[in-house]
């Protein structure tokens, strides 16, 4: 398909106005470039920076006097190492359980022949227009006592509707000939989604996989609505998101944040700034470093999830 | 699992009622040699019965004068009242106006600016650029709202923030601004922040529907001496119709979902008047007051005019003869 790709056959600029065009597409991209990644550089810049001269202004996309004093600041915290923990903890369960299990859900309504095919599509597509809302997902987590576990992470989401068409869309495009050979071999239903499917289906299991390990990594209200009151499975975003309400709650500045830093600035030299510009880089780099690996893979996900869904 | 399978059977029964008893024969005789496939899927269906549809149950509290030290079997009902309250609540009006004037502002400029970068990617020739460009357009929507809201606030800061810095250099403004105070500019905050996060990312479904279209088209205005704003004009946008509308129309359903994390997380108590939006409203009434009623039928209100908005949007589609969702 790419190399049918649209352009190829007209490689010449057909006027001047066709060349102002190019200039002007190719100089907003850049320019477009600089404004999504300007802001990442320059909290790497300040949480590479001495803190107390971070105060002083002027630090754009590098650092003015060079330190690792923040990050070794903030991994000194035995609560921030703890959440750094948790969130690994989180991303590696809840990826592993939701994929294999959408997975499982996702093959049985690929095939026409299943009893249930029809009343079990049905049942988790319908789940896509209407929600029962904050309170009563409240109340039924605390209901089934899973307020204060770490569990709550992991089975309240454990499938996703718009992954698991993702993932059937992508199924019902093996060839059913492989099926044919397999039961034919004498291979049951669940060896043959071992076997089969699972190895199969690995490109989509893979764009599903980062969408639910992102968004494992980056959830906080989970932790906010229903394990605030314990700290032990608080997770990097959520303190980061305390941080942040803090100089949120007061713009000029005394705050908790900063008592936590003067707690220790005799010594470290540490200041919220310096502190919010660190933890932005610990609880970003993880998805930055792994997503562009696996753009081919997502691109095609989606189109397929928004194609067939 | 008994009275799953038993609506299903009702489904095949529906289906083909002239030969109940034989379907039914050979329902039990599927259902027999598919164990496997029915020890995948069911503990997910009981799951989702579990976690998505007791929920809905879960409604009757808006109802209720709710007491949670009481059994649920045990509430008083009450009728419309909370409801009541809420359309005489002028916090209510309040947090539905700033909820559809954000999703407003969203919807147009996320429409806008994702579509234009689509047509505009569509013409860079050098693919490699092309990819790079892509890729770091998307980073944006990969990181987290507490990120991207820490990120943003540093940088609309009044000391070093990089915005206050950028226009007294162009001498624009001649002192720094506290973007994050001035309440009335929220909105338009709230909008630009969600187009940087999301536009890349936005771009990816109309780029995929610009390789559906026939190269011939392209050729054939070449031949005709199209310049390229004539064969955006005249080819690429109007194939990508069919795809704007019903994207249209599913984010028309979605006009009270303006978003929650980044008003929660740029919100403060100076911007408050129109940074809370109805999700906000609904935490503050249940998680901080305790009033699980009036925050559960504000939550019902958001989801029925949601499914009104949806359908609406739906049968509009249909008189005018466009592609719609069901």
């Amino acid at each position: 398909m790419k190399q049918k790709r649209l352009f190829k056959a007209t490689r010449h600029h057909s006027g001047a106005g066709d060349y102002i065009f190019d200039i002007f597409n190719y100089t907003f991209m850049v320019f477009l470039c600089v404004i999504m990644l300007y802001p990442f550089l320059n909290q790497l810049a300040v949480s590479l920076n001495v803190a107390s001269d971070s105060l002083k202004g002027g630090i754009y996309l590098w650092p003015r006097e060079f330190t690792w004093a923040n990050y070794q600041h903030v991994f000194g915290e035995a609560n921030i190492v703890n959440s750094f923990f948790i969130a690994v903890l989180r991303t590696v369960i809840g990826t592993l359980t939701s994929v294999l299990g959408t997975a499982m859900v996702a093959y049985t309504i690929s095939r026409k022949d299943f009893v249930l095919q029809k009343f079990v599509t049905i049942a988790f597509v319908l789940t896509m227009y209407f929600n029962g809302g904050l309170i009563p997902n409240y109340l039924l987590v605390k209901e089934l006592n899973l307020l204060d576990s770490f569990w709550v992470y992991i089975i309240p989401g454990i499938i996703g509707v718009f992954n698991l068409i993702v993932i059937r869309s992508f199924i019902e495009g093996i060839p059913e000939s492989l099926f044919e050979s397999a039961k034919i071999d004498g291979a049951g239903d669940f060896t043959i989604f071992l076997k089969i499917v699972l190895p199969l289906s690995m490109p989509v299991l893979a764009t599903v996989s980062l969408f639910v390990a992102v968004y494992q990594w980056n959830s906080w209200f989970d932790v906010f609505l229903y394990n605030s009151s314990t700290p032990e499975l608080s997770t990097l975003q959520y303190e980061l998101m305390k941080i942040l309400q803090n100089s949120n709650a007061s713009l000029s500045g005394k705050t908790a944040a900063d008592a936590f830093a003067n707690a220790n600035s005799s010594a470290n030299q540490v200041s919220p700034t310096s502190i919010r510009a660190t933890m932005t880089i610990v609880a970003s780099l993880p998805i930055i470093m792994v997503y562009p690996f696996l753009q081919k893979y997502f691109v095609k996900g989606l189109t397929l999830g928004g194609v067939k869904g | 699992m008994q009275v799953e399978t038993r609506a299903a059977e009702e489904v095949l029964n529906t289906s083909a009622s002239v030969q109940k008893k034989q379907v039914k024969k050979s329902f039990l005789k599927r259902m027999m040699k598919q164990k496997a496939l029915l020890a995948m899927s069911v503990p997910f269906l009981i799951w989702l019965f579990i976690f998505k549809y007791i929920p809905l149950w879960g409604w009757s509290i808006a109802f209720q004068d709710f007491k949670p030290a009481l059994s649920l079997t045990d509430q008083e009902w009450i009728g419309f009242d909370h409801f009541k309250f809420l359309f005489t609540d002028a916090n209510f009006y309040r947090v539905l106006r700033n909820t559809i004037g954000m999703s407003t502002i969203n919807l147009v400029l996320g429409f806008v600016t994702a579509i234009g970068l689509a047509l505009l990617l569509n013409e860079i020739r050098a693919a490699k650029f092309k990819r790079v460009v892509q890729t770091i357009s998307y980073m944006p929507h990969f990181i987290s709202w507490v990120v991207a809201a820490s990120i943003i606030s540093y940088g609309l800061s009044l000391d070093n923030g990089i915005v206050n810095i950028i226009l007294i250099k162009l001498g624009i403004i001649d002192k720094p601004i506290l973007w994050l105070g001035k309440a009335t500019w929220f909105w338009g905050i709230n909008g630009i922040s969600d187009v940087w996060k999301n536009v890349g990312w936005n771009t990816i479904i109309y780029l995929a529907a610009i390789t559906m279209i026939d190269p011939e088209q392209y050729e054939a205005a070449d031949i005709d001496g199209a310049s390229r704003l004539q064969r955006i004009r005249y080819i690429t946008l109007p194939s990508l119709k069919p795809t704007i509308v019903i994207l249209l129309i599913m984010n028309l359903g979605y006009i009270l979902e303006s978003g929650f994390e980044a008003q929660y997380l740029l919100g403060n108590p100076m911007n408050l008047d129109y940074s809370e939006n109805l999700d906000i409203y609904v935490l503050k009434y249940g998680m901080s007051m305790g009033n699980f009623s009036i925050a559960t039928a504000a939550g019902i209100f958001k989801t029925v005019v949601s499914f009104i908005f949806l359908f609406s949007a739906n049968h509009i589609a249909k008189k005018f003869d466009q592609p719609r969702l069901f």
